[in-house]
């Protein structure tokens, strides 16, 4: 009846998703609705984190059942009771998180939980076949035999394109595909998308990245609190109205930069050789220089070694050879409390397992480093009054939105944690502090402020940090707050900002510098290089090669493009 | 000390060390379906004795060994889909739950075998079955092909398993199970229904090799009769990383050393009984301590699972 995909599948024309509401305990988390993508489009499906998206989504993929409303396709009903259901109607989703078994070969990957050819006996090399074919028809390039872990991200998530396309999807859900690829990925990826929607099948695109949005897009639906609020075609839309509806009020897209002044070398790495979990040198021989007062970015793709970096910055992982100078103090060896002693802080990647305790309450989290120390005990016992007292200050100062001080913390939401953890180290006045992926699952509200803080603790950036202060905390806590970062100023905190987002990197980092399988392979100044040439440093291209694609003209002979 | 290579005294040792490893490989191959899927079943030892009770009474009851097999097997199954009901349907932590079944196994087997069958007694078990050919050759026939029927199934359990694991449909849904439950769920594989499957055959060959034990091998019950082989089955899973030919490997390495100490023991040799009882379990110890495999080791192992949880 209707026509047929690349992959075999009939098209499907439309998908609908009408008064969808779902209710988690305590949360609304859908209320009343309406969605659609049709055959053809890419649908873009904006909102912060904890906006519905997943959500909404994972119902039409049957991971969650609406508790009302109904769900659409070409005008027919249909009940999802689990993903079968959803696989068997057409409907694919790429997952944030890759459901990917990383033991297992991208053709064993693809082949699970399907029928085989041959009963209960594998038939690995049919669907190898056909998993060439997909690849070639669709442009996804990928070793069939390699087994998953051996493969980059951007790889990995093509199989999981393949996969879904295998099993005869039509309709395909993007989950942030772009949240961990680099530059040139995503131009790939984006091919790989305007293609499928040329071809017919129909595309829903979540993100929160405004950019892509409207580089990808044909219609955009704006969810905002588990509502719509709004719903356009993405031509001629702005990516301030845009980021208005997500969040609900005028948000600053572009932070100021004073110029830096400070330059001690604060944290010193010479030929660092740390470990990973699977016995290879993460990091290989990396040296890196932070300057008082600046913010360094490290850019990189996700497994590079940053995490590796982090833990052997901070005392958690062994360092193998090299040494780390703090405060020209050798601190390879030094424990994680001799390093915060000399002015060490640490906002660490897995907010939950290294930032904080999930089942203690706010106040407990904030004391965590220093409990042992007055004015929280007297002699052995806590003063609790003290430690409320500081924990209310903390709290009020970093605008963490918490029930109450007694609140276990894993109740709070993802970006609350964050500005808790980043507002505990702060008040540490720290003269280091290492920031890995600070914003990294966090609304943009969120993001948004604790950009603001970490531009407030580099030096001289007056205005940005006290309007924040201001506007948020007119209060008695907030007016101590500023004197405290006014203090923290002559101190010209250092900031290693470590993140997988490019943009974070451009708006926030004085030079950035980019880290690849474990090593530096340049670093540039703030508006030195553009997207492209650090997302090819990041493949690991050389400083000098990628940048020297764009100044063809001055003394390479290659052809301007 | 000189006795020990004359080749009796050799031949004897390899035959009694293939023979008795054939309990350790049928509880320890169950065990690696069980620990592949994700479920660290440490129930094993009170399973084999429920095995070993059960397979023992009935067939001195029928008088029909076979029949004697099949009650410890489904003996074993219904330990097995006990424990999978407390782990996987009520999510008990795993090695709590297993610990209770253990004690559970070890508490049945010795009040049924008192109240049942009182004294102890013996049963003429599985005779040894000489393989046409094979048998006749001289020394590695002995050695290798004049073994009860049992000793055989056990051996040829590790290349099934191991087509099971990596050439099926089933075995790539265990091994997905166990490292990744939620990629496995997000493409319509139960995981629960794949871990009963795997728990309740884990229970069924530790029935059996409990069995092994009370009517082929030693062909009598008495009270904790294991005597703590079914840890030593699990540990032996670790060892192996999770293969059944690193299973195979193990449960030859630890039967050939126990048969050495035994026959040190009975030749009188001047080292304490009890240090020579000692040795098997201090070289499990040794290995285990020493073979890191934090690769191979499946990584929701222990883990339970809950859609939406992640």
């Amino acid at each position: 009846m209707s026509k047929l995909l690349s992959n075999g599948q009939p098209q499907i024309g439309e998908v609908r998703a009408v008064g969808i509401v779902k209710r988690f305990p305590g949360v609304l988390a859908n209320d009343h609705v309406d969605f659609d993508v049709k055959a053809g489009e890419i649908h873009a499906l904006l909102g912060e984190n904890g906006a519905g998206k997943s959500t909404l989504m994972r119902q039409l993929y049957g991971l969650y059942q609406p508790d009302e409303g109904k769900i659409l396709i070409d005008g027919v009903e249909h009940r999802f009771h689990s993903p079968k259901d959803a696989i068997r109607a057409g409907i694919g989703m790429i997952h944030q998180h890759f459901m990917l078994v990383p033991e297992l070969t991208v053709v064993e990957n693809v082949a699970l939980g399907l029928k085989s050819s041959r009963g209960f006996v594998l038939d690995l090399d049919v669907v190898e076949k056909r998993v060439c074919a997909l690849a070639e028809q669709y442009g996804l390039k990928i070793d069939p035999k390699a087994s998953v872990w051996q493969l980059a991200v951007g790889e990995q998530q093509r199989v999981e394109i393949i996969k879904a396309l295998y099993r005869g999807a039509a309709v395909l859900i993007l989950d942030e595909p772009t949240a961990v690829l680099t530059p040139q990925e995503v131009d790939d990826l984006f091919v790989t998308l305007r293609q499928m929607a040329a071809e017919g099948h129909a595309l829903v695109f979540i993100s929160h990245k405004l950019h892509e949005v409207l580089a990808i897009s044909d219609r955009v639906t704006v969810l905002r609190d588990g509502r719509v609020v709004g719903k356009r075609p993405t031509q001629g839309a702005t990516k301030e109205e845009l980021a208005q509806m997500m969040v609900g009020r005028p948000v600053i897209l572009q932070y100021d930069m004073p110029p830096l002044q400070c330059g001690d070398t604060l944290l010193k790495i010479e030929d660092l050789f740390v470990q990973g979990d699977r016995g290879v040198d993460a990091v290989a021989g990396l040296s890196l220089e932070l300057h008082a007062g600046e913010i360094l970015g490290l850019a990189g793709v996700s497994g590079n070694g940053q995490r590796e970096l982090a833990q052997a910055l901070t005392g958690l992982r062994p360092v193998r050879k090299g040494r780390v100078l703090l405060h020209d103090k050798d601190v390879t060896n030094a424990s994680p409390s001799e390093r915060m002693a000399l002015g060490l802080s640490y906002i660490p990647e897995e907010r939950m397992k290294e930032g904080a305790i999930r089942d203690f309450s706010v106040a407990d989290n904030i004391i965590l480093q220093d409990h042992h120390k007055p004015p929280y005990v007297r002699s052995i016992f806590f003063d609790f009054k003290a430690i409320k007292n500081d924990a209310k200050r903390l709290v009020e100062a970093f605008n963490v939105k918490t029930p109450t001080l007694d609140t276990p913390i894993k109740n709070l939401s993802g970006g609350n944690i964050q500005k808790l953890i980043m507002g505990r180290e702060l008040w540490r006045r720290p003269s280091v502090l290492i920031a890995a992926q600070p914003t990294r699952g966090v609304d943009i509200g969120a993001s948004e402020y604790i950009h603001q803080q970490l531009l407030g603790q580099r030096n001289g950036a007056t205005t940005v940090e006290s309007s924040v202060v201001q506007r948020r905390t007119p209060t008695q806590a907030g007016m101590e707050m500023r004197e405290m970062l006014e203090g923290r100023r002559e101190q010209c905190l250092a900031t290693l900002l470590i993140s997988e987002d490019l943009d974070e990197i451009r708006a926030l980092s004085d030079r950035i510098a980019v880290i690849y399988e474990g090593k530096i392979v340049g670093i540039v100044d703030r508006n030195e290089a553009t997207v492209e040439q650090l997302g090819l440093m990041m493949a690991g291209v050389r400083k000098e090669e990628a940048l020297g694609l764009k100044k063809s003209g001055d003394h390479s002979e290659k052809e301007p493009s | 000390m000189g006795d020990l290579f004359t080749l009796p005294v050799l031949l004897g040792i390899i035959y009694s060390g293939i023979r008795f490893a054939t309990p350790y490989l049928f509880a320890a191959i169950g065990e690696t379906f069980s620990q592949r899927s994700g479920v660290l079943n440490l129930g094993v030892d009170g399973m084999m004795l429920m095995g070993a009770y059960s397979g023992f009474f009935v067939a001195v009851k029928t008088n029909n060994l076979w029949l004697g097999l099949l009650a410890a097997a489904l003996t074993g199954g219904l330990m097995g889909l006990l424990m999978a009901v407390i782990s996987v349907t009520f999510q008990a932590t795993q090695g709590i739950s297993g610990i209770g079944l253990h004690i559970l196994g070890l508490g049945l087997s010795t009040l049924l075998f008192t109240t049942t069958m009182g004294g102890v007694g013996t049963i003429g078990g599985f005779p040894p079955v000489r393989i046409p050919l094979l048998g006749e050759i001289p020394y590695i026939g002995d050695i290798f092909f004049n073994h009860n029927i049992l000793v055989y199934f056990a051996f040829l359990l590790v290349p099934v398993s191991n087509w099971i694991l990596y050439k099926t449909t089933f075995g790539l849904q265990v091994r997905a199970v166990g490292q990744s439950p939620e990629a496995a769920d997000t493409l319509g594989v139960s995981v629960k229904g794949i871990r009963y499957i795997t728990v309740t055959l884990g229970g069924i060959l530790a029935g059996i090799a409990g069995a092994s034990i009370s009517i082929a091998l030693i062909n009598v019950f008495q009270e904790n009769i294991t005597n703590g082989m079914g840890f030593i089955a699990v540990a032996l899973v670790y060892f192996g990383a999770w293969r059944p030919t690193g299973v195979l490997f193990g449960s030859l390495l630890f039967s050939f050393v126990n048969a050495l100490q035994q026959w040190v023991q009975l030749k009188g040799i001047p080292i304490p009984a009890g240090m020579a009882v000692m040795l098997p379990y201090i070289l499990t110890i040794v290995v285990l301590a020493f073979s890191s495999r934090r690769i191979s080791k499946p990584a929701a192992l222990t883990k339970k699972f809950e859609r939406g949880e992640s």
